[in-house]
């Protein structure tokens, strides 16, 4: 797959369609690529790769590439092509710039998983089948593939890319997902549970702004959490009611414009399941409004921003109770 | 030395516990380590490092600094602090013990930050020496030897057994109140599983970084590279590199209004930031890219120069591990080390 893709991407940029190439670029060790912009097939030959551990979606960044001159070219999963709808349907993205190559998705591996395993001095890791061998400091070690899956690929909604320009390899379906399992877990816990649970987790947040800023859907220019004159700035939460205010406020502010493609549980350093407060609002107007999925295509208003007669009331979640 | 056996460690942990509060690293359900508050049958974590650093225990990410009440025309001003009780550290590394260093340059230079002095004049650093590096670590760059961790007390573990050997007349005083429960032990086997910790140290993928190309001396040459735009380029100007950072010590001072009273409180604060050191003409950095390059030239750069060649990083490899987009320092040092 990889070297389809640096093909493909010096043709593009041999023969001008593009001057520059958005994916991913080695790192260090078998797993820590970044996200990159590439401007010579030498580059590409030497530094791009698209392996089990290429996670990060490159949507948001195509805000700000897709405003400079020239087109780039950007390889997207399926997930990632949700959020580049999505970020087109609100007009943030300049589509004319941008080339897209829709690329297989995952499932990607999570480093983090391989380590909770006790592993580690990782300095290689490979698949054999359903089994991923890992070269270490300390001698070679071996675990199930699917154990070192990341949650977001776990989880994966469609392997159907809904947006594109070409793409490598064969086009995939939108899948079953068992994504609303933990968060009708959750549902049928008692609000003190519930409490109990969201309590836990958000007092690990340390207010790195990580899953604001890595979100395709959080792109405000200045968010009211770092503007001083907005009255709630916070750089670090007082309290309790501090840190679940920045994410429940952080969760309504993109609730009905999340594509759930998971980046914000994917990057917090403490591994609080943030995604699962996106998932909720999905469920809910899933259910109050009909089907919805955000970026699925550049056509269907989302309910949150459409009016239709037949809109329940917002009293429903009060009648609905909290128990 | 004197030892204690690997199955009497909890009964140590609970002499302590009763004394003073004790912290020592442990497991999460996700496990990734933290330090908490010792509680009876608490097991010590057997990950390398915490996702938190020890910092946290003397500066830690927020803290009321004074209480104002304004009543008519005066203005009664509260100083709200407490006298810290004693307490113990256990199990932190040889980076985190010297991060403690580099700290203590700051806050203890004057005018000196008392809050940070109170808390470090009442914590009792127990360090535990490495025998399982990560492939992240390279504390070895900046002249750390992890198997002599230091602190006040140090502990080596072969195994079988948990070696103390105390280096500060605090160290002493806490070896005294466990001395009791230690014996005298036979390092034969302890030698043997350091030797071997030294000999990965050598293997490690970051064993041959070097700081040669970095210190005071290169500021205008690093400053102006062509390279930052690069480096830059995907960073998503979180915090997560400065928060997980044993060494970041920049800080934020801000009052909160009561409804009755005002709080002043200081937090960390990210170079990363838009906001930071933000001015009545903004923020000097508007950028990210310039954002980014401060917090690389502080480490590599600003630091040494300010504090007789010290860098201001001591290789955890947190930033490392933790970057979402995984940039970090090593790949800033290879981008701009002579070649």
């Amino acid at each position: 797959m990889q070297e389809a893709m640096i093909k493909r991407a010096k043709e593009l940029l041999a023969d001008g369609t593009v001057n520059r190439v958005m994916g991913w670029k080695k790192g260090e060790f078998a797993y820590d690529s970044s996200p990159a912009v590439f401007e010579s097939a030498e580059e590409l030959e030497r530094d791009f790769v698209c392996d089990d551990f290429t996670q990060a979606n490159l949507s948001k960044y195509l805000i700000k590439e897709s405003r400079k001159d020239g087109k780039i070219l950007a390889f997207l999963k399926p997930c990632d092509t949700y959020s580049f709808n999505q970020l087109l349907n609100e007009h943030r993205i300049i589509r004319e710039n941008v080339y897209v190559i829709g690329i297989p998705g995952g499932p990607k591996l999570d480093v983090e998983k391989i380590k909770a395993k006790g592993i580690n001095g990782i300095t290689g890791v490979s698949k054999d089948g359903f089994t991923l061998k890992i070269e270490t400091l300390y001698g070679t070690e071996t675990m199930p593939y699917y154990e070192a899956v990341s949650e977001k690929c776990s989880n994966c909604k469609s392997k159907l890319h809904v947006e594109y320009d070409e793409l490598i390899g064969d086009e995939g379906t939108i899948l079953n997902s068992k994504r609303f399992e933990m968060v009708e877990k959750l549902e049928n816990m008692t609000a003190q549970e519930r409490y109990d649970f969201w309590q836990g987790e958000l007092s690990k947040c340390i207010r790195c702004n990580a899953c604001r800023n890595v979100c395709p859907a959080c792109t405000c220019e200045n968010c009211v959490f770092d503007n001083p004159k907005s009255g709630i700035a916070q750089k670090a939460a007082a309290d309790s009611f501090e840190e679940q205010m920045f994410h429940i406020i952080r969760a309504f502010h993109v609730a009905g414009r999340c594509t759930d493609c998971g980046e914000c549980t994917r990057v917090c350093p403490q591994n609080i399941p943030l995604h699962l407060l996106n998932r909720k609002f999905i469920k809910d107007i899933n259910s109050l409004y009909g089907e919805f999925q955000a970026g699925a295509d550049r056509t269907t208003k989302c309910p949150l921003t459409d009016y239709d007669v037949n809109d329940c009331e917002p009293s429903i979640v009060h009648e609905r109770g909290v128990e | 030395m004197l030892k204690i056996s690997a199955e009497k460690l909890n009964e140590l942990f609970d002499k302590i516990a009763s004394q003073q509060t004790l912290y020592i690293p442990v497991d999460r359900e996700d496990k990734q380590a933290e330090f908490k508050k010792y509680e009876s049958r608490m097991t010590l974590s057997k990950v390398l490092n915490t996702v938190r650093s020890a910092k946290d225990f003397f500066f830690p990410q927020t803290e009321n600094l004074a209480e104002f009440k304004l009543s008519g025309k005066t203005i009664e001003v509260k100083d709200i602090r407490k006298e810290n009780e004693d307490f113990v550290v256990f199990g932190v590394r040889a980076c985190d013990a010297k991060s403690f260093e580099i700290l203590d340059s700051v806050f203890l230079a004057e005018p000196v930050d008392t809050f940070y002095q109170n808390r470090r004049e009442h914590g009792t650093i127990v360090t535990m020496a490495c025998t399982r590096p990560e492939e992240t670590c390279f504390c070895t760059t900046f002249g750390i030897n992890p198997t002599m961790p230091g602190g006040d007390v140090s502990v080596y573990s072969d195994g079988e057994s948990y070696f103390f050997l105390p280096f500060t007349d605090k160290g002493k005083t806490f070896m005294a109140s466990i001395s009791d429960m230690l014996e005298e032990g036979d390092v034969k086997k302890l030698s043997e599983v350091q030797a071997k910790a030294r000999e990965i140290m050598k293997r490690l993928p970051l064993a041959n970084l070097t700081t040669d190309s970095f210190g005071g001396e290169r500021l205008m040459e690093h400053f102006n590279s062509e390279k930052w735009a690069e480096l830059s380029e995907a960073c998503i100007g979180c915090g997560t590199c400065t928060f997980v950072c044993p060494t970041c010590q920049c800080y934020d001072i801000r009052d909160f209004d009561t409804g009755n009273g005002i709080k002043r409180f200081r937090c960390w604060d990210s170079c990363m930031y838009s906001d930071f050191t933000q001015m009545a003409h903004g923020n000097p950095r508007t950028s990210q890219l310039e954002r980014f390059r401060q917090r690389f030239m502080h480490k590599l750069v600003y630091h040494p120069s300010n504090h007789d060649g010290e860098f201001g990083c001591v290789g955890c490899g947190r930033c490392l591990s933790k970057c979402p987009v995984s940039l970090n320092i090593v790949k800033v040092m290879k981008a701009l080390e002579d070649k």
